[in-house]
């Protein structure tokens, strides 16, 4: 078993029901390939910070699970095969990020909006 | 009057620093775009070590996670006024 994350993004054009299908059916693909789904976040409609499709937004999706190796080629399939998925990102986490990401999901960056304040007192001006 | 040159006061060189390994920051995250914008310049290309003092072990995670973020229209590929 590894630590992945996947980011996807779906069409902005579909209802919200519609939404919610893809993302139930993502995550049975997960779920039957016995996979261990740790968290799942919907950031919501975005702007896309350039055109996708000829889309200027896009609605991101982030999921986090442990799994084997194989589960991510086919999760990745079904990305493929879906039309409604415009982008999708999968990365290992390592032991760091796993760290990370454990923190973020205690909300302790607040949506990263503290981790933001924190880094950018750190930070003094070039 | 000499001929000698007088010495130029230029402003002081403040010595770089990786403010990964100064921070402890150890996982650069590609999910948080407005921090990575500091790594790059207005027209999105990614500033070079010798600006930003990061370390190389460190640039190579934040080039990295740039490169993703960009992947995710979290950043553009190009831009003009980033800044």
């Amino acid at each position: 078993m590894k630590n992945y994350e996947t980011v996807f993004i779906l069409n902005p054009v579909l209802s919200e029901d519609q939404m919610k299908d893809a993302v139930d059916k993502f995550v049975n693909v997960l779920k039957k390939a016995n996979a261990e789904v740790i968290n799942l976040e919907q950031w919501g409609l975005r702007k896309l910070a350039y055109p996708i499709q000829h889309k200027s937004t896009g609605f991101y999706i982030f999921v986090e699970f442990n799994a084997d190796p194989g589960v991510v080629d086919a999760l990745e399939t079904e990305f493929r095969r879906d039309e409604s998925v415009m982008r999708f990102l999968t990365t290992v986490l390592d032991k760091h990020a796993v760290a990370y990401n454990e923190r973020r999901r205690k909300g302790e960056f607040n949506k990263n909006k503290d981790g933001k304040k924190r880094k950018a007192e750190e930070e003094p001006a070039r | 009057m000499t001929l000698m040159n007088e010495p130029i006061k230029r402003a002081e060189v403040k010595p770089k620093y990786c403010r990964f390994k100064k921070n402890g920051i150890k996982y650069i995250d590609y999910k948080d775009p407005d921090f990575l914008l500091k790594f790059v310049n207005e027209q999105g290309k990614i500033l070079p070590r010798r600006l930003t003092g990061t370390s190389l072990k460190f640039q190579k995670k934040v080039a990295r996670a740039i490169k993703r973020a960009r992947h995710l229209a979290l950043l553009p590929y190009t831009g003009d006024s980033l800044k």
